[in-house]
């Protein structure tokens, strides 16, 4: 069974459709990640996922049940990183997930998880005392702390300085590696690329490109920017196999020091994805 | 964890929270004991037509005016608040139930309110003297507070959902707190001094009754010739308290929402 199946999926406000028709499968203990610019609809189709929000139409299944309706034995198998909570302010790290721990039927022990997202230093400190990258620390914990078999992060990364980023992308890569399916949203192309098993970009409200890192959009397929130095001028050729291009420069002495070869980035790529769509 | 666990834990989360922000306890909390030092003190030495020491009055309205900001404001501001916070939201990704959520909130005004008549007859007892009632009064202060706290929780709750900006909740919910308290005879005793409609309108509402009920149990039984009527009326204390009580759920269950922004 798959942990995630959207069939049409489709919310509207107002007449507007904030999500026009979205198909998406996730499978058991992969890392999805969901890319697309604000408003694309990513974070209404997360929180319609997560049972937070109504759907107008389409099928959803999640764990093998429909969020809209599911109940605490489901919630008690997915886990929920916000994206902007503020709430526990006057409560130490310990006692909020402690709190909120106790609510799971199978929980992990709160100072292990503490220790996970690096907070063991600031256990007993108020919640409000923490910085911003913390404090989102205290949600990926309160997120994990149930021992989901469905993790949902909703941008989990905002805020965190460089080496925390690097930390939690490892403890990310462990909860993937003990089976925990993860569906990220993100606006970091570096983050999806080093994490995502597979992804797909969402634009006015429809998926608009889907694969792995490698591939998204015809990434591997697009041809190769070749370019070097040639009589102090710098020359450049676009082509799909750069081989035939490289021993002819080879054998004609030109000079190769300035040499590169580059295929779109996944940042190339996504702009190109959602630029299209404008 | 049971839902009975899950809502003991709420509670005890609801009170720590509580207790830890300062200005709460301060300007909610303890105000009332303040309004009371001060009235009692300004007006305490003067005896009314019946005999009774102002300050003793007061003390005994001034309960209905401690019930309606811990049970009524405090439910009010905090689910308005949570809402803002993602303190629901963040409850609602959880197995835990929103009844647990809801007696967490009902603990800790259940708590509150019990703290706040306990502080209030204790400055009545201390600084002016009141006698504390006979032991049958007791009977009926459990009935009209325990309906008091339940209509004035209920209402909070339901209200709540009328806040746009958690920011503003205490500012709004405050206004029809104090507007009460001068009509319905808590602040300016005996009721009779307003005009007609006032008394009426006044009468909707469950604060006069809530101070009516109060001063029956700590005023002797032949100062009820200062209410309304000339009577201590407890059953229409029960009966409007009830209304209420019955009103209030009905509101909570078409207005309840977990979260500020539309579904």
């Amino acid at each position: 069974m798959e942990a995630i199946e959207v069939t049409g999926l489709r919310k509207t406000y107002n007449g507007r459709d904030a999500v026009a028709g979205i198909d998406l499968v996730v499978a058991r203990g992969e890392i999805f990640s969901l890319l697309g610019p604000n408003g694309a609809g990513k974070t209404t189709t997360v929180e319609i996922l997560e049972g937070h929000r109504r759907r107008t139409a389409g099928d959803v299944r999640v764990l093998g049940e429909d969020p809209g309706k599911a109940g605490s034995a489901w919630r008690s198998r997915i886990g929920i990183v916000l994206q902007d909570a503020d709430d526990a302010a006057d409560l130490t790290v310990h006692e909020t997930v402690r709190h909120i721990a106790g609510f799971y039927p199978s929980p992990r022990k709160p100072d292990e998880v503490i220790e996970l997202v690096g907070l063991t230093a600031k256990r007993n400190d108020k919640i409000r005392t923490l910085s911003g990258g913390q404090r989102r620390r205290v949600d990926v914990a309160l997120g994990i702390v149930g021992s989901p078999e469905l993790l949902f992060l909703d941008e989990p990364t905002t805020g965190f300085d460089p080496e925390a980023r690097r930390q939690f992308w490892e403890l990310i890569r462990t909860l993937a590696g003990d089976g925990t399916t993860i569906v990220l949203t993100t606006h970091y192309l570096d983050e999806a690329e080093a994490l995502a098993d597979r992804l797909a970009v969402v634009a006015d409200g429809r998926i608009v490109a889907e694969g792995t890192p490698a591939t998204l959009g015809g990434r591997a397929a697009s041809e190769a920017r070749v370019s070097w130095t040639e009589d102090g001028l710098v020359r450049s050729e676009q082509v799909a196999d750069p081989s035939d291009l490289i021993r002819h420069l080879v054998t004609s002495g030109a000079d190769l020091t300035t040499l590169t070869i580059t295929r779109p980035t996944l940042e190339d790529t996504y702009l190109d994805l959602i630029g299209a769509t404008r | 964890m049971s839902t009975l666990a899950m809502s003991t834990s709420r509670g005890q989360v609801e009170i720590k929270s509580f207790l830890r922000d300062r200005t709460a306890v301060i300007f909610t909390f303890f105000f009332p004991a303040l309004l009371l030092l001060l009235f009692g003190t300004i007006f305490g030495s003067e005896s009314t037509d019946g005999g009774v020491a102002v300050s003793r009055i007061f003390t005994a309205s001034m309960i209905a005016y401690g019930v309606m900001t811990t049970a009524f404001v405090t439910m009010g501001t905090g689910l308005a608040l949570d809402r803002e916070d993602g303190t629901l939201k963040r409850l609602r990704g959880t197995p835990m139930p929103a009844t647990a959520y809801l007696i967490g909130k009902a603990l800790l005004v259940l708590v509150l309110s019990i703290a706040e008549a306990i502080v209030l007859i204790l400055v009545g007892v201390l600084v002016f003297d009141m006698p504390l009632p006979p032991a049958a009064n007791w009977l009926a202060f459990s009935w009209i507070f325990v309906l008091s706290v339940v209509a004035c929780s209920l209402i909070g709750i339901a209200v709540s959902g009328l806040v746009k900006n958690a920011r503003n909740a205490g500012a709004i919910l405050n206004v029809p707190v104090v507007a009460l308290q001068f009509i319905s005879g808590v602040f300016i005793h005996p009721m009779s001094q307003l005009p007609d409609w006032l008394e009426t309108v006044a009468s909707i509402f469950p604060v006069r009754w809530m101070a009516q009920g109060f001063r029956y149990v700590f005023l002797p039984s032949d100062a009820s010739a200062q209410e309304l009527g000339g009577t201590w009326n407890l059953g229409g204390v029960a009966l409007v308290l009830g209304i209420w009580c019955v009103v209030g759920l009905a509101l909570c269950l078409v207005t309840f929402r977990w979260s500020s922004r539309d579904k």
